[in-house]
């Protein structure tokens, strides 16, 4: 025979002022099987908790509800009291009488009514409860760092300075991102290498990080604590331990006409390259698709001439397994191609640019060595225009409909850079709303405005015409003058709408993250859990999760950091015991379950059943893994046959409840 | 390949070239216009006018027309194109308009949007090839640096008609190489010429055909292309000292599949 003991919350007014808690624990006092029922004031607080506590041992309860919050709330709370008490803890159930009730009517009579019966429903559910136990797995005390911008980096020395090992797994040859294009940053205009090649310097030296370049996630398995990562290295040609990244080899190298994607093909480079000066690791890599000797077998000057003897041709991709304890996510973002945007005339005129470019054309390791000079014939530009928004808060179909965030702030820097370094030159901005929240940000753009003296000009271009002299005549709004202007420029800026890696997608599929209609990653919960992906054991930093500023992505990769720190200083993850399992005699082996599983948790096995008549039938049934299982039902909702089952949310729990509440 | 033509008024008048060039270059190409019997109007003149009826109801009856004989429909006047084809949109997107029009028109048959409507450039592009078209060329236009002008009623409304990229076309370029010549890209080639307003304000006609000219002069254009007879009359109304002559892509096509000699494509 059920002992049940039923305990109503006052919460100080917050359900007391509408629901008249007396008669609901008056009411459920006289349910079957409840032989305890009372109210207090703060169920939560010490003396609350003891309340239940002594019940429990008194009258020796096997089961408990307590009418309060949401169990967002104070679930863990009362279980914790529960088990201090010798109850298991699934025993215990609350009912939302607060946030699903108190909050949400106004007519007294109706509200306790309704909590009635919710406390019903909870009894009910009582009434079915088993004892449940977490089960334990071990935990990997090694983190994966996917993606080696700033924000992966930053990560990555923080785990890596709590004293967990860390693997950066990068994409390009170097680690650094998209910071290492940017010639200065906002909004202290301190020089983006002087602040970042330090730290990729850290990164290759830390003892517990290892930087695995020009490399990719193949697959990923397991679940948080135990993922299993196979990582595909894609062939270098040069082989990274014997080169000392002299460069030799670049000076020989006869291919010289290379597309050069970190100068965005500003300008070209050679077939076998290192990216930039001060590339992490500083070792050489060959171009394959554009190498005289790897396309057509002549050439091999660069073996010729390598000291080091690094140079292989015969280099292939490779594969290898790991396994890591947490995941972080810091792929980043780019500039979106402005193939629909032919209004600008970026496809037709070398002298329309956009942002990311214009870092490059300002950067000392940029094709003017750091002197801004025109792409279609190297002449200083005298009037240089900018326009901001290109894509972004687009609702057109064209763009994006979101801000990009960053572009308002990196103009203002492009547009004050330029008037210090060159003040011969009028730069004109175009914006929509200049966009500053940012600490010191707005004394930044109106020092634009007010001390360097850039136009800036509510309103858009319309129309850019190129000219044979590489010239362009630029037609445009003044929305706020409600005048057409006409410029005629010599280089025209477009601040493209920043979207995440195109790898981001295929990413987030085999890690089970989600996002957004835009591919983001998203987090969690957007206020609270700002930094953990819904998927256990996956952590986000950076541009990956939205477009963000450095100071925003660093912050974020710290706390990233914090959170991987505080899963792989456990020795044991419990389990969540409210997982799925599936009935063998009654599974019919369809595979929907297994098709609906976000979690990758069911897999299906032929196994051997005894008939009843002395034969053997093999059939193949589902079977979860309950370390991978989160327990959320979907797989219980599509089994036609109602094999498959939740502990802690059994089908016959749930009806239960819905009879509670119904009959 | 045999397709229903819709020629249109001014390539009955003015601008005959535009028609006969375009109808020798298609037998040579290997396909047939026929000519849709009683045409009339497409109703040009109202293309703006949305919520009329009265002006939809000859471009329906040459699309109904094209629909018994089981054809597609091609023009050659961009003005034409445009409003057939956007016309043919609303039979199908707006079935207020269909029910109206049909209410009018009384044919055996309510007419649907079953038509399929093509400008003749689409034609060359997606049904014979340019590549077929390069193959046919006997005079290639070698040296001549050829500008597109297309105007605005080949490309917009860009969802509507979907011929090209309304910003950066490339189709009359394609067409170009295509016979040998070497396009010259310039960005006024998709801007108004002025169009009915020379009727209204000569000067402001002027004023956007000047602009138009003097871009496609500067990037190096020996000539113009054009599919519009009214861009053309614009164009040559403000063609200064007849320094950038402007022709009729046709003209150009028949030149080149050695059909119609014309000196100054030589
Ligand atoms: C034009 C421009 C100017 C800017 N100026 C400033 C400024 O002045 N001040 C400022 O604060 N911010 C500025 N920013 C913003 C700054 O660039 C970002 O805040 C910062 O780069 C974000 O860092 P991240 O590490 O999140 O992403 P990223 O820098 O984009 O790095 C992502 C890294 O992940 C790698 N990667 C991607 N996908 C994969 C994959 N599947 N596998 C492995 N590796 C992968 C990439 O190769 C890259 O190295 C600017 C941005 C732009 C575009």
């Amino acid at each position: 025979m059920q002992k049940i003991g039923v305990f109503v919350c006052h919460c100080g007014t917050n359900i007391s002022a509408t629901v008249d808690v007396k008669k609901v624990a008056e009411t459920l006092g006289k349910e079957p099987g409840v032989v305890y029922s009372t109210d207090y004031q703060f169920m939560c607080s010490s003396s609350g908790q003891n309340l239940v506590i002594d019940k429990i041992k008194e009258l020796g309860l096997t089961g408990v509800v307590i009418c309060s919050c949401s169990p967002r709330m104070h679930e863990k709370t009362f279980r914790k009291a529960a088990d201090k008490a010798g109850l298991n803890s699934f025993l215990l159930e609350m009912a939302n009488i607060r946030e699903q009730d108190a909050w949400v009517h106004k007519n007294r009579e109706e509200a306790t009514l309704k909590a009635v019966a919710l406390a019903r429903a909870a009894v009910a559910k009582v009434h079915l409860n088993t004892p449940l136990t977490p089960g334990s797995s071990d935990v990997n005390k090694r983190a994966l760092v996917i993606g080696g911008g700033i924000a992966g980096m930053q990560a990555a020395l923080d785990i890596a300075d709590a004293g967990f090992k860390v693997d950066i797994v990068e994409r390009e040859a170097t680690i650094g991102g998209t910071m290492t294009q940017i010639d200065k940053t906002f909004p202290t205009l301190d020089c983006a290498s002087c602040i970042l090649t330090p730290k990729m310097v850290d990164c290759e030296q830390h003892e517990n990080i290892s930087l695995v370049t020009k490399s990719e996630v193949d697959t990923i398995e397991g679940y948080v604590g135990n993922f299993t990562v196979k990582i595909k290295h894609k062939a270098k040609y040069v082989d990274p331990d014997k080169c000392t990244g002299c460069g030799l080899c670049i000076q020989k190298c006869p291919s010289k006409k290379v597309p050069d994607p970190f100068n965005l093909n500003l300008a070209p480079h050679t077939a076998i390259n290192i990216t930039f000066p001060q590339a992490v690791p500083l070792v050489a890599t060959i171009d394959a698709d554009n190498c005289l000797m790897i396309q057509k077998g002549k050439c091999g000057l660069c073996a010729t001439v390598c000291p080091a003897d690094a140079i292989n041709y015969e280099d292939k991709d490779s594969i290898e397994e790991k396994k890591y304890g947490a995941i972080i996510v810091s792929t980043g973002f780019k500039p979106i191609s402005l193939h629909n945007f032919d209004e600008y005339a970026y496809d037709n005129s070398p002298n329309v640019v956009t942002s990311l470019e214009y870092e490059r054309l300002m950067s000392a390791t940029g094709p003017g060595k750091g002197t801004v000079l025109r792409p279609s014939d190297g002449k200083h530009p005298k009037t240089i225009v900018f326009q901001q928004c290109v894509g972004s808060r687009d609702t057109s179909g064209r763009g994006k409909t979101y801000c990009s965030g960053i572009c308002c702030m990196y103009t203002a820097k492009h547009a004050m850079l330029t008037r210090e370094k060159y003040p011969d030159t009028d730069v004109y901005v175009f914006y929509t709303d200049v966009r500053s929240p940012g600490k010191g940000f707005d004394e930044f753009y109106r020092r634009a405005v007010e001390k360097y003296h850039v136009h800036y000009i509510k309103g858009a271009i319309g129309k850019v015409v190129p000219m044979s002299n590489g010239n362009l005549q630029i037609q445009a709004s003044d929305l706020l003058m409600n005048e057409q202007l006409h410029i005629e420029a010599d280089l025209l800026v477009l601040a493209a709408a920043m979207e995440p890696d195109k790898s981001a997608k295929p990413l987030a599929q085999k890690l089970t993250a989600s996002m957004d209609n835009d591919d983001w990653f998203t987090e969690s919960h957007p206020k609270l859990r700002p930094v953990e992906s819904p998927t256990a054991g996956v952590f986000l930093a950076g541009a990956c999760q939205g477009p963000k500023d450095i100071p925003q992505t660093v912050a974020q990769a710290g706390a990233a950091a914090s959170k991987a720190i505080g899963l792989l200083i456990k020795d044991k993850l419990q389990g969540n015991p409210c997982v799925a399992h599936s009935d063998e005699n009654m599974c019919n082996g369809c595979s929907q379950c297994a098709n609906v599983c976000p979690y990758g948790a069911i897999t299906y096995e032929e196994k051997d059943f005894r008939m009843p008549d002395r034969t053997t039938l093999v059939r193949r049934v589902a079977s979860v893994n309950p370390a991978v299982c989160q327990g959320c039902g979907a797989c219980t909702v599509v089994c036609p046959s109602g094999a498959m089952d939740l502990f802690g949310f059994s089908n016959k729990q749930i009806l239960a409840e819905v009879d509670a509440l119904c009959l | 390949m045999v397709y229903s033509y819709y020629p249109g008024c001014t390539l009955k008048n003015t601008a005959k070239e535009l028609d006969e060039c375009g109808r020798i270059s298609a037998e040579a190409l290997g396909f047939t216009l026929e000519e849709i019997t009683d045409w009339q109007c497409c109703g040009g003149q109202y293309t703006s006018g949305k919520d009329e009826i009265v002006t939809k109801l000859s471009s329906v009856r040459a699309l109904d027309d094209a629909k018994k004989s089981e054809q597609d429909l091609v023009t050659l006047c961009s003005a034409c194109y445009n409003v057939i084809k956007q016309t043919n949109n609303a039979m199908i997107e707006d079935s207020d308009m269909q029910m109206k029009v049909n209410n009018y028109l009384k044919l055996d048959e309510p007419y649907k949007g079953e038509t399929s409507v093509y400008h003749f450039l689409e034609v060359l592009r997606d049904k014979v090839g340019f590549d077929k078209v390069k193959e046919a060329v006997k005079a290639p236009l070698k040296g001549k640096k050829v500008g597109a002008y297309y105007g605005c009623l080949l490309l917009r409304p860009g969802k509507v008609l979907q011929f090209d990229d309304p910003e950066n076309p490339k189709i009359m370029e394609d067409f170009i190489k295509a016979l040998g010549g070497t396009p010259v890209i310039y960005n006024m080639r998709n801007e108004c010429c002025g169009g009915y307003t020379i009727l209204e304000d000569t000067d402001a006609a002027g004023r956007n055909t000047s602009k138009i000219l003097l871009n496609a002069e500067d990037m190096g254009a020996d000539f113009l292309i054009t599919a519009c007879p009214l861009c053309q009359y614009n164009l040559m109304q403000n063609s200064l000292s007849e320094k950038t002559p402007i022709y009729y892509f046709t003209e150009l096509l028949a030149h080149a599949l050695g059909l119609r000699e014309k000196e100054c494509f030589k």
